[in-house]
């Protein structure tokens, strides 16, 4: 079994679960024996923060008494779970990769991981990740650097590492990222696993532990498109938690992968494809009228000069599938795109000097107390508790915020935010239904390699646009460079995951066994 | 003295409490004294990933409130984030609204100390915000505990214009204020539970000149007699700082009532930077002008209004009227036992008179008061009828007032219904002057002024029972 579980995707997982032909401890099992096989563990590939195997087991052998034979156990029934260590777990601790929060464990648990649970998904662990989400390598972990599978020589990417990496190393099918600027996108790329950030408000942030509100949002990764179909569908929709979570209906992204628009009625096939029991294979094989009547935008801001020949030569084949698919390709700009990276840096860093001021060793996590008052136990606990990015950050966005100050950045980058994101509407009313870039510059890079937070920040320069305007963007592996792999990008409109999904399943499809060479 | 070349002026920053069942931004109880912490969850400890989400009925208090000090209710107004680390503080800010407010531009009115004329004081903005925690540093020696029940708690702050010139005024403000929101039924109003919370910022400048002072803020003040007593020895300090050729520095200041001065306050207040932005753990509120129009309708009625009408249905004199009206509770009251008595002279009296005594004696308010207005006017219109004799009535009263039954009940059970009975009286009559034979001989001799007293005797004797009237005219005729 444990040869197959590397390789099945979670609806497939579900599926033989709920037929009975595998148990959900059978699932656990066989993950716990991947993470033991490939090494998960500080010393290895530090995927791996917080699990444990033994209630793990124990509640995977409940779910399966409860199954009985009949009883509908979920989409993600008996499917291994990894979650990021910033999303609020009820049993394994939340600590955001942090020295501040080690031990944390907290008493409620986030709304996706509901849902996952709701759906008969099994948390098997917490994943390393760049502390509280800030970086783009995994390297600003308290526990040290994720490695890449591919090359552990390489970074996996950030801030989701340890997730991405969880999928690549096979342990889990699907697990849980977060993004502020790309954080689920990038590793995903790195690794060579699909990553999808969903439209602002799609998700439910209630338990993602804050870095920056007006931008972050849960994402998933998974081996394919549709485990990350299958897992979004799961945990979007609205949640009365959450002021800013939205009501627009969620439709079955699954369908997506059979082309056209969603389907208006159920029919026996739709239900069957829910439920995950697909009469044909997801995604079916592509012919020319996959795409047909779908405009595909190439901003020409995303394949600048300087782009990796290699990665923009992957792109072009990519698009070159998309044509042969019957889409049409369109030159697009994005003009503002270019000021992204500055102006995310000057918001995200604000709103996370405010998110973070909880962390002040009153009530929970670290206390460092000198004994000299209730400054000094703040400094202490604060300076010793982050680790220099996080605070570098937190420093950076006090001094935008700051009186005097406000206008020049805060105010001006919000406007500028605007710009972004307009650029985006006019783009996708223009009648392009998708946006196609490469999800990164560059492969990824060995640990230690950049130590130049500027550069650092240059990771994102693809992905960050999505999150200022609130589109929704997934990453999909379009092939490899000196056996790295690569991520192509596709975005679309708010809340339109389903033509997202439907162009990166017929990617995926058109790709084939390419998108890993 | 200095005091005549300057004048005061003074904006007051009232904090108020809103009556609603859970907190601000999370589900958990507002209730007032419950053991520390009980009343918290993720929310409003702060843990990590907790999110708020906005009560809903906080938003309908603090549009009342608006709507009741004649503000206009901002169609979108924005929540931010005020930035500032303390113990009881749990998120690390406090969710606050700072350029988009609530609601903007009211006013109250009251009567100027000198002149008695009606003044206008300008109510800059209305906003909504939550309260923090309380440290509590006397309970623990060498540590300081922290309750986070009332971390959350939803408040609006009440600006008002610096068009205050007196502690007077001030005090006069406070108390229409108070009022008003009482009337609106969106508080507490209770400075002691801390319901209300007043801060005031005071400057001085000579008279005549329109350039304002430098103004200090002063806190700590637990009454509104408190306000207006730190308002004077504020000024008197300005006055006297500037008379020396000083020069007054801002800052905050802390009123100790005990020592009757007011001392800095320990926290530099001015070095603040809040450093605000608009939170973006909600949206914008955004409230359409059918909702506000509802509100606006249903606004209960103000003060003015009731005391204008309670004047004209009843004839009660306008002096009257303001101690009638002082609280909506009293008056909802009197204008209860008015209306089914249908005798507002007779309600009135008995209203300002046994009622608040009762009041008074017990310490309690009229939500524990056992006599219901039915019964109260049922007892009036026995009085009125000579089935209850006015001495009996009290005594009547008192008893409603111990076990909560009907007058007709208790005038029955006591044998304390009025006897008009010619034979009884008679009996009385005759037993007092054979009891009281000095009298008795003197008032038969012609002494007419000793009626009174032998009335009263015979009203001893009666338990109050007998109609007065009638052994008057039956002293009369012995006396013949």
């Amino acid at each position: 079994m444990s040869v197959e579980f590397t390789k099945l995707g979670a609806a497939a997982i579900a599926s033989n679960v709920r037929a009975g032909d595998v148990s959900p401890p059978d699932m656990v099992r066989a993950s716990f024996n991947r993470a033991r096989e490939i090494g998960v563990g500080r010393d290895t590939l530090n995927i791996y923060l917080h699990s444990d195997e033994k209630a793990s087991l124990e509640e995977a052998e409940a779910m399966h008494e409860r199954m009985g034979s009949s009883a509908d156990a979920g989409v993600l029934a008996g499917v291994p779970v990894a979650i990021k260590d910033n999303i609020a777990s009820l049993g394994l601790p939340t600590t955001c990769a942090s020295k501040i929060l080690a031990g944390y464990v907290s008493p409620f648990e986030a709304t996706a991981i509901t849902r996952m649970r709701a759906s008969g998904a099994l948390i098997v662990a917490k994943t390393n990740m760049d502390e509280f989400a800030m970086g783009s390598s995994t390297e600003n972990s308290a526990h040290g650097p994720t490695r890449n599978p591919h090359d552990v020589r390489c970074v996996p990417g950030g801030s989701s590492g340890g997730s991405a990496a969880a999928i690549a190393a096979g342990v889990t099918p699907l697990a849980l990222g977060s993004e502020t600027g790309g954080s689920v996108r990038q590793p995903a790329a790195f690794c060579g696993v699909v990553g999808v950030k969903p439209t602002y408000g799609r998700v439910s942030r209630y338990g993602l532990v804050a870095f920056a509100s007006s931008l972050d949002q849960i994402g998933v990764l998974g081996r394919t498109v549709d485990d990350a179909a299958l897992g979004l569908e799961t945990i979007a929709g609205f949640d009365k938690l959450d002021s800013t979570s939205s009501n627009v209906p969620v439709p079955i992204y699954r369908l997506s992968a059979l082309g056209g628009p969603p389907p208006d009625s159920k029919s026996p096939d739709t239900e069957a494809i829910r439920i995950g029991r697909s009469p044909v294979p997801l995604p079916p094989p592509p012919t020319s009228k996959t795409l047909e009547g779908v405009v595909i935008g190439k901003p020409k801001e995303y394949f600048p000069e300087s782009l990796d020949a290699s990665i923009r030569d992957l792109c072009e084949r990519s698009l070159d599938r998309f044509r042969s698919m019957g889409a049409t390709i369109r030159d697009i700009s994005l003009p503002r795109s270019p000021l992204a990276i500055p102006v995310y840096y000057i918001l995200a860093p604000a709103e996370a000097s405010s998110n973070l001021a909880r962390f002040d060793g009153v009530r929970y996590g670290l206390r460092v107390d000198p004994g000299k008052g209730l400054k000094a136990m703040y400094e202490a606990t604060r300076s010793q508790g982050f680790g220099p990015e996080v605070t570098r950050r937190i420093l950076l966005g006090t001094y935008v915020l700051s009186a005097g100050y406000y206008d020049a950045y805060y105010k001006k980058a919000q406007a500028v935010r605007t710009l972004i994101a307009d650029d985006f509407k006019s783009v996708f009313a223009s009648g392009v239904n998708a946006i196609f870039t490469p999800t990164t510059p560059t492969t990824a890079f060995q640990v230690g390699a950049i130590s130049d937070p500027y550069e650092m920040y240059l990771n994102d320069i693809f992905t960050v646009t999505a999150n200022l305007a609130g589109v929704p963007a997934i990453s999909v592996p379009i092939g490899r460079v000196r056996r790295l792999p690569v991520g192509g990008q596709i975005i679309t409109g708010h809340f339109d995951e389903y033509t997202m999904f439907r162009v990166a399943y017929a990617l995926e499809a058109g790709l084939g066994a390419e998108a890993h060479q | 003295m200095s005091r005549e070349r300057f004048e005061m002026v003074v904006g007051l920053e009232v904090h108020v409490q809103l009556k609603t069942r859970t907190k601000a931004f999370c589900a958990c109880s507002t209730d007032f004294g419950a053991p520390p912490n009980v009343n918290t969850c993720p929310v409003c400890l702060a843990l990590p990933g907790a999110l708020p989400v906005l009560n809903e009925r906080a938003v309908e208090l603090a549009t009342r409130a608006a709507l009741g000090l004649g503000c206009q209710v901002n169609p979108v107004s924005v929540f931010a984030r005020k930035n500032y680390f303390y113990p009881d503080l749990p998120k690390g800010y406090q969710i606050s609204q700072f350029d988009q407010p609530l609601a903007t531009g009211g006013f109250i009115a009251i009567a100027a100390k000198d002149s008695g004329a009606e003044l206008k004081i300008g109510i800059t903005r209305l906003h909504m915000e939550e309260d923090a925690g309380k440290s509590i540093h006397d309970r623990y020696p060498g540590a300081t505990a922290i309750d986070l029940n009332r971390a959350g708690v939803p408040l609006i702050e009440i600006v008002s214009e610096p068009d205050i010139r007196s502690s007077a005024d001030a005090g006069a403000y406070l108390r229409t204020l108070k009022q008003i929101l009482q009337y609106l039924e969106v508080s507490d109003v209770s400075m002691e539970e801390g319901s209300l919370r007043v801060d005031a910022n005071i400057s001085v400048r000579p008279q005549g000149q329109s350039r304002l002072g430098t103004k200090t803020e002063v806190k700590n003040m637990n009454s509104f007699s408190g306000v207006e007593r730190a308002l004077d020895a504020e000024f008197e300090r300005q006055c006297a700082l500037l008379d020396s050729g000083g020069k007054v520095e801002q800052q905050t200041l802390l009123w100790d009532g005990a020592r009757e001065v007011v001392r800095p306050s320990r926290t530099k207040e001015g070095s603040h930077d809040y450093r605000y932005f608009p939170e973006p753990d909600l949206r914008p509120l955004m409230l359409d002008d059918k909702w506000i129009g509802d509100a606006r309708k249903h606004l209960p009625e103000l003060p003015d209004a009731r005391k204008k009408r309670l004047g004209q249905d009843f004839g009660i004199a306008p002096i009257e009227i303001e101690q009638l009206t002082a609280a909506p509770a009293l008056a909802e009251y009197f204008e209860a036992v008015a209306r089914a008595s249908g005798d507002g002279k007779a309600a009135y009296n008995w209203v300002m008179g046994e009622v608040l005594a009762v009041l008074k004696a017990t310490g309690n308010d009229l939500s524990h008061f056992r006599v219901r207005p039915a019964d109260l006017a049922q007892l009036l219109s026995l009085v009125r009828d000579g089935t209850v004799s006015h001495t009996a009535a009290k005594r009547v009263f008192a008893l409603m007032v111990e076990t909560g039954k009907p007058p007709a009940q208790v005038a029955a059970d006591e044998g304390l219904s009025q006897v008009g009975d010619e034979d009884a009286i008679a009996t009385w009559v005759d037993e007092v002057l054979v009891e009281h034979p000095e009298e008795a001989k003197r008032y038969l001799a012609g002494e007419k002024k000793l009626q009174g007293v032998l009335v009263g005797f015979v009203m001893k004797k009666s338990k109050g029972r007998a109609d007065p009237k009638r052994v008057n005219q039956l002293l009369s005729t012995r006396g013949g």
